[in-house]
């Protein structure tokens, strides 16, 4: 073999790797909505030209605000919504020329959980397991493990409609969790959970990660989880992504900036001129205000603040360094709609 | 990226008569915990029109009196199979529940055949009680009445089928509802009230109707010497629009769980 055929065969390995590597490839992806009827109709663009990578093992977000266009790229990654141009591939499937290849391919949590609420927990994660094509017997023993390794056990029996929304989110997860696939998108998985289920819902991904490379897809409008559990981010608004990192590479684009919150007891003092100036540049939430400023500025805001009239009317302040919401309010995202 | 990406290859579907068999054990227990009162409420209903119907037709082994009998046990199957089904999926289109089933690999057909077998299942006892007053006011004899055993299947699967399309077509949850309803009484009008008595469109409308042949063929049975060959006719009919309505409740399934 000459050098050049070995550096081309060294340089395809290195390639294949690179693709194996790959657990989804989205390119370009565009989908529209009618909205209204007739002639009120109007067009929404809920993705606008989305790429993304996804490598084989990660635990990957989507990261926006309600109607940012989360859960429609996630319908199309699953098969149930069809672009309207643009390429999607998992694990080496074109999944929209046969989207059903994408329930063998990949495991779904959807934001809905009527067509289980009926059933017991036990029942709709055995179902659903027979349903992923398992045998009765392996049904039986996976949805045994899955129970126990979730706490399920006391709420086996009930059915789905008596549980509070966070155990009915976690039977959910449960039954998405029944029949071993190599991919998991969960839509919103932790909603409306209590700090236990919330750490068993991530305890199981990281088992499932570490003992079979599973890849995770995971949608949320949770600051701290995003930055918590995940390994890297795209950040979604009004269709388009408009940052992707880590968390840590994210966070690093608004460095030299840190976040001043101030609660006041009442209403704030706008009288005082320092408040007055204040204001203007205030992110208001009730009576939260952000003030978003280099360290220098924030300490001499503090300083001022705490040592003047104001103070009285104070009910909390806090200096923090940045997080993925001010990361996303820096890309230009819209203000509301992100969970901290 | 310009080199494909070499394809994992893909987890089994689920079979079709194992998936069937899962959905409609599901179903089956869902119905348990949320449909008991309704079966009441539809054994009760055909029991009030066999009362109904007594202060009319009289207390007599009439024609008319094997038609209103036979037409209230299948009105059972109808409210079910047909009413509630329509509701059911009605329901699971418009609050996204189907994308449960469409993101898991089993055929559209196991989804609906098992839905519909468990309703169908599930209107036994109300159609056996019903047949059973029945027969006991109107001095009918019930030596036949096993013939239920293949009625319900049949009917209750052409109903469910029309059901299920009703639910998976209409453009709106209450639209489903709606439809539900009036096919209920459809079945209600069309299969009690006897067929002598009605105008000739009417007639051609009860024609129409997939459970006519079920109460047919019920109804036929009470005579003396039923005529078997006749029986098996108006049995084979409802089978017929069965499979062509649960054909088009598995299209109609498909076309929804995908609908972009």
């Amino acid at each position: 073999m000459s050098t050049v055929d070995t550096v081309a065969a060294g340089q395809r390995a290195a390639t294949a790797a690179a693709a194996t590597a790959v657990c989804c490839v989205v390119r370009d992806v565009v989908k529209t909505y009618r909205v209204g009827r007739g002639t009120k109709a109007t067009q929404v663009r809920a993705n606008d030209g989305v790429s993304l990578e996804i490598a084989r093992g990660e635990v990957f977000g989507l990261l926006g605000p309600n109607g940012a266009g989360k859960s429609t790229l996630v319908r199309q990654l699953t098969g149930l919504l069809r672009p309207d141009s643009g390429r999607i591939e998992i694990l080496g499937h074109d999944i929209v020329r046969h989207p059903d290849r994408a329930s063998r391919l990949l495991s779904y949590l959807g934001q809905e959980s009527t067509a289980l609420d009926e059933l017991t927990v036990h029942l709709a994660i055995e179902t659903t397991a027979r349903l992923r094509g398992l045998s009765a017997t392996a049904a039986r023993a996976t949805t045994a493990d899955v129970i126990d390794e979730l706490g399920l056990g006391p709420i086996a029996g009930r059915p789905l409609a008596k549980l509070s929304g966070g155990q009915r989110r976690l039977a959910c997860f449960g039954a998405a969790l029944a029949g071993m696939r190599p991919l998991l998108v969960l839509d919103e998985p932790t909603t409306g959970m209590d700090p236990v289920a919330r750490r068993a819902v991530w305890s199981a991904v990281d088992r499932r990660r570490s003992a079979d490379g599973t890849t995770v897809l995971l949608v949320t409008h949770n600051v701290i989880e995003a930055e918590t559990v995940l390994d890297r981010v795209a950040v979604v608004d009004e269709g388009r992504i408009i940052a992707c990192d880590t968390p840590g590479g994210l966070k690093a684009m608004v460095d030299g900036s840190v976040r001043l919150d101030l609660v006041w007891r009442d209403e704030a003092p706008t009288t005082l001129p320092l408040v007055a100036a204040l204001a203007t540049r205030a992110a208001v939430s009730g009576r939260r205000w952000t003030v978003r400023t280099d360290p220098g500025e924030a300490r001499e805001l503090v300083a001022q603040v705490t040592a003047g009239p104001a103070f009285a009317a104070l009910d909390d302040f806090s200096l923090s360094t940045p997080s993925l919401e001010d990361v996303y309010l820096l890309l230009g995202g819209r203000h509301e709609g992100l969970e901290k | 990226m310009s080199v494909p990406l070499p394809a994992i290859e893909l987890a089994p579907r689920a079979g079709l008569l194992p998936s069937l068999g899962a959905v409609y054990r599901a179903q089956l227990s869902r119905a348990r915990v949320a449909r008991i009162p309704l079966l009441f409420v539809a054994t009760f209903q055909s029991i009030g029109i066999l009362v109904m119907m007594r202060g009319v037709v009289g207390a007599h082994d009439t024609e008319a009196a094997r038609d209103v009998v036979a037409g209230s046990a299948v009105l059972v199957v109808a409210f079910v199979a047909l009413n509630l089904f329509a509701q059911y999926f009605g329901k699971l289109r418009a609050t996204g529940g189907l994308d449960h089933y469409a993101t898991l690999p089993v055929p559209a057909a196991s989804v609906v055949l098992g839905t519909a077998g468990a309703y169908a299942s599930f209107t036994v006892p109300g159609t056996l009680v019903t047949a059973a007053v029945g027969c006991a006011m109107f001095q009918l004899p019930w030596v036949h009445a096993w013939i239920l055993l293949v009625v319900i299947p049949l009917a209750g699967a052409a109903l469910a089928g029309v059901g299920a399309a009703l639910g998976l077509l209409a453009p709106r949850q209450e639209i489903a509802t709606l439809l539900g309803q009036l096919g209920m009484s459809a079945a209600l009008l069309l299969g009690v009230l006897p067929a002598s008595h009605m105008p000739t469109a009417i007639r051609w409308l009860r024609d129409l109707l997939p459970s006519t042949y079920g109460v047919e063929a019920f109804a036929r049975t009470f005579a003396p010497q039923p005529d078997w060959a006749v029986v098996v006719a108006d049995l084979a009919v409802c089978a017929a629009v069965g499979v062509l309505s649960l054909t088009l409740a598995t299209w109609a399934y498909r076309r929804a769980a995908t609908r972009a």
